[in-house]
């Protein structure tokens, strides 16, 4: 136990890799490599389910099945990316999911995310690693990889066809589709704060953000690596 | 059959009993549908199973298996009783006034002449008294006591409905529904056909159950008519063609006989073949029997069969019992007095009853030679395929000979269809392989051994030596020369009798009919019955004109029927006894005053006058017998007998098992279950599908899909009480063998009270062995009993008695 | 009886029907062709089929099928269920009439029954996999086909099945290659007792009335003919003794349509998903252009670099907006 600020006890939302070095300007490390290859293959397998899902949604996308070999080829590894998809995720799920965990301020941010979207980012509450708005995508995700693995395997005829009923598939199919379009949408969100918030897409590619950037968006989360107790090196 | 496939449309009411025609016929089937939709025509089925048949049918009612002749005598009783009778016809067409013998009598399931030890009758007491004028006496007035009509009366009068549903485990009210639904078409408007086939020949009293729904059609006048008639469907698209030819070993083609060993000489064979009328006018046709005997003899053996050889007369085997059926081939096998053995186109391993003792039987040959188109169970007797085939092959010392032979589609030649229509067909394809046809195997074995008898003599090579052999290339002679024999052909120029100068045949044509032939010598003719089949007009068997005139059904020139083209048999009995129609809007052939004239080929001279000539023509009286005189083993008049295993004992004779007549071999005597038997409770019964044709068809994939596994059908009752799961696996096991199964539980199949008791139908079907393409299985013979009709020795398939239980499958 | 189709001219001659006659093509859309054929039908009188399977096996055979050789199950349908080789199936059904106590041994043809308004098309992702004549043949046309399984689960009865070997939905064509030529189905052909014809569905129509009204006269008071409207007709039809209760015959819908949920799937979720998709992408590009992006400031970076030396931090209070020092 190490509470890394005197002053009161906040939940611990330091992932493992965290890291601040000093100089100008302060650089702070986000993501491990780890993490990152995770989330890139994750994020490449919801960008192709999307896209192969999608070409089988409507006619009118169709012709992304090309993209993929054609319409039989889609058909085909459009599951296994899902169960990539499903197995990535949940490596990430394991790495994020106690600095998601809701936190005081989570409310008080919600309640402000108008402010933040209207530029006034002044008036947020500071946060730790991860806002409000990151946590329900985090959440969300995962609710709805759940919810499409789950339905998906439900509708993969090549391998499971006996286990269910047709109108059990059915119901699949709808529940499928309905969450894709939500997870898409999700996803949409999650790749515009990433655009929109600039000096965020740093943190999955180099693994590191500026201290400013800490400052402005998890000040709390910075304040705590700040003041946690220097680790012990070997060399000490 | 005595009508046609195509007449069956013509009918009021099908009754399918001893059979299941729309399982095993389904092609035909299509002219009940016919009759169905076209003349709102009605369908009863009676069987032990709720059937493909009776899906399709207005009536269904159970029977239990064997009990057919106590159902349909209960029928006659029920008609009698109730004046359902279609008296004209009754009086004009059968022997019912015909006075019969004093001492002619019947007790206790038994006639006047039994003897116990022979299991045989002396039938001189069966016959009509003959008077001073040499003719049978009648009484028309039906007082005579001792005319057939009210012998029969008697006869039948204790098969009560209650008798009836005490025996046969027929609920009373159905089998009344059914007597009243029968006995609608004894008006001269109405008829009724009987389809039946193994159902009813596969008993050890066969040619009773049939004989006993003649008699009702008789009685209903629906003998001759569009729409009657008796129909036998059979079993095999060409095994009418094979009785035709006298393929049996106490017959020459045309249903004329192989002389016993009693018969010494021309003389005698012929002095009880005079068939001299017994009735005034009649035409007896058999009178005729010289004629086409000594023409098949000259087809036979040409020049070397003279009148002073009599016809060549030793030629032919003398049989010295009365048959060499199939039953008593593999007795003197299994005795091992018969040692070599052709098997052509048979599979018996599968088709006779009591697969182990025909397995021992084989192995006890020297010399076992098989042609057949299929890999059969039969020529790998000898191969051990575990619990299917338990064989071993070391000490089986038979050598098998397998001779691959074409196939129906793939050469040329005619089928008889059960409706005796030749239809020639061509072929479809070529044979595969080395495979050869029956007829170019057969020429060149008799081709060599003609040869070795030549070089090496032996006891008596004239008949091999002498046989006419005329053909364009004796290695193979073709289809169409044999066919041209079959029909027959004239030797040297013919001459009116009446008037010598006048020729009526020229040498070396082909006859036109059987009419032509002659007893002298100067006609050679195969086939007596085919007369007509293949003339100087041509191969009339390949005709292929559909057309029907005013839509009878008869389609005359389509192929061709025998005997003369005719396409129902007994046709003047379709008339009254002035020759006008019993049903004006279904005529057939009608007297117009100076001849016979209509849409088919009157079985009578065309100008026989109505009133004179009867319509039996082969009969000597000239008209049908409801009393059998000494023609059937077992008496004059059916009578129940159970069958040789049975649940109960016999009703009406409870100290008969069996049939009394029957011939029962001393060994398998005692392979049958006891009477009632605690051990072998559940009478069984076995049977074809649909999807399968007899052994054949298990070798072809699509039929195999449509019917992998052997199963066995049983209640819902029966399952439930022995703890059986639909699909799961039961043993079922008779005195002589044990089979495993798939459990087929069904509503179509259910308990039934005979006597009192609860009796649980099994049901066997026979398509599965241990060779072909369908899982393995095994044949429904594995049980069967060594038992068969008593006439005809057609084995009891159709009631035996087994046990099952559940089971965990075969251990291969 | 009907009158048999005559046998075709030995002489090739052109399809009777083809691309021009297609009235609607799944996942795109097709020009109305400007003359409608004559809608064809075929009708299974199940009162007169007597379940000899000769219309499985010339299925088999005229479209060069290969079924496995099964087991038995404890029932004559054989094979248990419908395959991709399997296009057309005899079903057994042991029924006891509550009425009468008689057993009826139903024996009932399943395979496509060419839906009007066919659900299997309206499902299919993939344009032009699934087809339907003017004729009102629905047809599956292979080489579009990507074998997603939609259309199983857009057919109202339960038809197609998917082939483990080449991964196409199979089902019955209606002999769209024969009836091309003037002829019938092969399982019309084979059909013994004529319980099943073929001809315009008119003439259909007019046949089953015959057979309906023989039907009723041997005590079928509720016999009929199934053209289930649900799915705006059918071009396979059944004569059924019992009209009023179609499920006894294994299981064939009462009142089948296309479900709602396949419905809702392919409707309202297309449409709105798309919508949502749409919009969420347009309000984040507007956002964007309104907003401008979310830059960190020169003095956020002050801030952190003071923090992390640890002069003079901001103070954090969660309750307390923050502001830029």
């Amino acid at each position: 136990m190490c509470p890394s600020d005197d002053r009161e006890a906040l939940p611990e939302d330091i992932e493992p890799g965290d890291e601040v070095h000093p100089g100008k300007p302060v650089i702070v490390d986000r993501y491990t490599v780890g993490a990152r290859i995770n989330h890139w293959i994750t994020a490449t397998s919801l960008v192709l389910l999307a896209l192969s899902g999608l070409a089988l949604f409507t006619p009118y996308l169709f012709f992304l099945t090309g993209l993929f070999g054609g319409g039989q080829w889609t058909r085909a590894i459009h599951p296994w990316i899902g169960v990539v998809l499903f197995f990535s995720f949940s490596g990430l799920f394991f790495r994020f999911w106690r600095a998601n965990l809701p936190a005081r301020e989570d409310a008080t941010w919600v309640a402000h995310s108008a402010d933040l979207l209207a530029g006034r980012e002044e008036k947020m509450p500071e946060v730790g690693k991860y806002n409000a708005g990151q946590k329900g995508v985090f959440w969300g995700m995962s609710i709805l990889i759940i919810i499409l693995i789950a339905s998906g395997v439900v509708m993969w005829d090549q391998y499971f066809y006996p286990y269910t009923s047709i109108e059990q598939k059915r119901i699949a199919i709808l529940v499928h589709s309905v969450a894709a379009v939500v997870i898409i949408c999700v996803w949409i969100i999650h790749v515009y704060a990433a655009i929109w918030v600039k000096g965020t897409i740093g943190a999955m590619t180099r693994g590191q953000v500026t201290g400013g950037w800490a400052w402005r968006h998890h000040r709390k989360w910075l304040r705590e690596l700040v003041h946690r107790p220097k680790r012990h090196t070997p060399a000490e | 059959m005595t009508n046609s496939w195509t007449d069956i449309r013509n009918t009021d009411l099908v009754v399918i009993m001893g059979g299941n025609a729309a399982e095993a016929h389904p092609c035909g089937f299509k002219w009940v549908t016919e009759a169905k939709a076209n003349r709102g025509a009605k369908l009863v089925v009676v069987d032990p199973r709720f059937t493909r048949s009776a899906a399709v049918a207005d009536y269904y009612a159970p029977i239990r298996q064997g009990t057919d002749i106590a159902f349909l005598n209960g029928v006659i009783n029920y008609c009698i009783q109730n004046n359902k009778v279609q008296w004209d016809y009754v009086k004009a067409f059968t022997n019912a006034a015909y006075i019969v013998k004093e001492g002619f009598a019947y007790k206790d399931g038994l006639f006047t002449g039994y003897d116990e030890t022979k299991r045989d009758y002396d039938r001189s007491t069966w016959d009509y008294v003959i008077g001073e004028d040499g003719f049978a006496v009648v009484d028309p007035t039906f007082e005579n006591p001792r005319c057939v009509w009210n012998l029969l009366k008697e006869h039948v009068s204790i098969y009560t409905p209650e008798m009836v549903s005490r025996i046969t485990g027929t609920p009373k009210d159905k089998f009344l529904k059914v007597c009243e639904m029968i006995a609608e078409c004894s008006s001269p408007t109405k008829t009724m056909t009987s389809m039946y086939a193994l159902g009813w020949t596969q008993h050890s009293k066969g040619s009773q159950n049939i004989r006993t729904m003649a008699m009702l059609q008789l009685i209903l006048g629906n003998i001759g008519v569009r729409g009657g008639g008796m129909n036998a469907l059979r079993g095999h698209s060409n095994i009418q063609g094979l009785t035709d030819i006298g393929l049996m070993s106490n017959l020459i083609p045309g249903y004329m006989n192989i002389p016993t060993e009693r018969e010494k000489d021309f003389t005698t064979y012929m002095s009880t073949r005079g068939f001299k009328p017994l009735r005034p006018n009649q035409m007896s046709y058999w009178q005729n029997y010289r004629k086409f005997f000594v023409s098949f003899m000259k087809q036979m053996w040409g020049p070397a069969a003279t009148k002073e050889n009599d016809w060549a007369y030793a030629y032919l085997p003398k049989l010295d019992v009365p048959s060499y059926d199939v039953l008593r081939a593999f007795e003197l096998m299994h005795q091992g007095k018969m040692n070599v053995y052709f098997c052509q186109g048979f599979n018996p391993l599968q088709a006779f009853p009591n697969k182990a003792k025909l397995a021992e039987s084989l192995a006890k040959l020297k010399l076992l030679v098989i042609m057949d188109p299929l890999q059969t169970e039969t020529a790998r007797f000898w191969e051990n395929h575990g619990v299917y085939n338990q064989a071993d092959p070391s000490t089986i010392q038979t050598e098998v000979i397998q001779l691959p032979t074409t196939c129906f589609a793939e050469d040329e030649g005619s089928l008889v269809n059960s409706g005796r229509w030749l239809q020639w067909h061509w072929a479809a394809g070529s044979p595969p392989g080395t495979a050869k046809t029956d007829v170019w195997i057969m020429s060149q074995i008799h081709l060599r051994l003609k040869e070795l008898y030549r070089k090496e003599g032996g006891a008596f090579p004239d008949p091999i030596l002498n046989l006419n052999w005329s053909y364009k290339d004796p290695h193979e002679p073709s289809p169409a020369e044999l066919a041209k024999e079959m029909n027959g052909s004239a030797l040297t120029d013919v001459f009116d009798p009446n008037d010598p100068t006048k020729k009526v045949l020229e040498a070396g044509k082909q006859l036109a009919g059987f009419a032509a032939l002659r007893d002298d010598g100067t006609t050679a003719c195969g086939n007596w019955i085919y007369s007509g089949s293949f003339t100087e007009a041509g191969n009339m068997m390949a005709r292929r004109d559909n057309s029907d005139p005013d839509d009878t059904g008869a389609y005359p020139k389509w192929t061709w029927a025998w005997p003369a083209n005719r396409r129902i048999l007994y046709n003047r009995a379709s008339c009254d006894i002035d020759g006008k129609p019993w049903d004006p809007t279904r005529k057939l052939i009608e007297w117009d005053g100076s001849k016979w004239a209509g849409y088919d080929v009157p079985d009578i001279a065309p100008t026989a006058k109505p009133q004179d000539v009867g319509p039996f023509i082969m009969n000597p009286e000239g008209v049908s017998r409801l009393f059998a005189r000494g023609m059937m083993r077992e008496g004059p008049f059916p009578v129940h007998y159970e069958p040789f295993e049975s649940p109960v004992a016999n009703v009406i004779a409870p100290k008969i098992k069996g049939n009394p007549v029957a011939r029962v071999f001393k060994d398998d005597l005692a392979q049958f279950a006891e009477t009632a038997s605690p051990e072998f409770p559940y009478p069984a019964t076995s049977y074809r599908l649909t999807e399968h044709f007899h052994y054949w068809t298990k070798n072809n994939h699509v039929n195999a899909v449509l019917q992998p596994e052997f199963f066995v059908e049983l209640s819902e009752e029966l399952a439930k009480e022995k703890g059986i799961a639909n699909g799961g696996w039961v043993r079922v096991w008779s005195k002589r063998g044990s089979v495993f199964a798939k459990a087929m539980v069904t509503k179509r199949i259910r308990p039934m009270t005979v006597d009192g008791k609860t009796v649980h139908v099994i049901g066997i079907p026979i398509h599965w062995g241990f060779i072909g393409a369908a899982k393995k299985g095994f044949g429904a013979n594995v049980l069967t009993p060594y038992v068969g009709d008593a006439n005809i020795e057609t084995p009891e398939y159709k009631a035996f008695l087994v046990n099952i239980e559940p089971s965990t499958g075969p251990v291969a | 009886m009907f009158p048999p189709i005559p046998n075709p001219p030995v002489t090739p001659t052109p399809p009777k029907f083809g691309e021009a006659d297609l009235i609607r093509r799944s996942a795109s859309s097709v020009p109305q062709p400007a003359q409608h054929l004559t809608e064809v039908a075929k009708l299974i009188d199940v009162s007169k089929c007597i379940g000899c399977k000769a219309c499985q096996a010339a299925c088999l055979e005229w479209n060069q099928l290969h079924e496995e050789i099964g087991i038995n199950v404890g029932s004559y349908t054989n094979p248990p269920d419908l395959t991709e080789n399997t296009f057309t199936l005899m079903r057994f059904t042991e029924w006891v009439n509550p009425e009468t106590d008689n057993l009826e041994w139903l024996i009932r043809k399943d395979g496509c029954m060419h839906c009007a308004d066919p659900g299997c098309l309206k499902a299919c992702p993939s344009p032009g996999a699934i087809v339907q004549y003017s004729n009102g043949i629905v047809d599956f046309v292979h080489e579009n086909c990507i074998g997603c399984g939609y259309c199983i689960k857009g057919c109202p009865f339960n038809i197609p099945r998917i082939s483990k070997v080449d991964h196409t939905a199979y089902k019955c064509t209606l002999c769209s290659d024969r009836v091309a030529v003037g002829q019938g189905p092969a399982c019309q052909k084979a059909c013994p007792t004529q319980a099943i014809v073929f001809g315009t569905k008119e003439e259909m129509k007019g046949w089953a009335d015959g057979r309906i009204k023989d039907l009723k006269s041997r005590g079928y008071a509720n016999a009929g003919l199934y053209d289930p409207p649900g799915v705006g007709g059918t071009h396979v039809m059944y004569v059924l003794q019992h009209a009023d209760k179609p499920s006894i015959y294994a299981g064939l819908p009462d009142n089948p349509r296309i479900s709602p949920i396949v419905e809702t799937w392919k409707g309202v979720t297309k449409y709105v998903g798309l919508a949502v998709m749409g919009f969420a992408a347009a309000a984040g590009f507007v956002h964007y252009l309104v907003a401008g992006p979310n830059k960190v400031t020169e003095e956020d970076e002050e801030n952190a670099e003071r923090l992390t030396e640890g002069t003079a931090p901001p103070p954090a209070d969660p309750a307390q907006p923050q502001g830029h020092a």
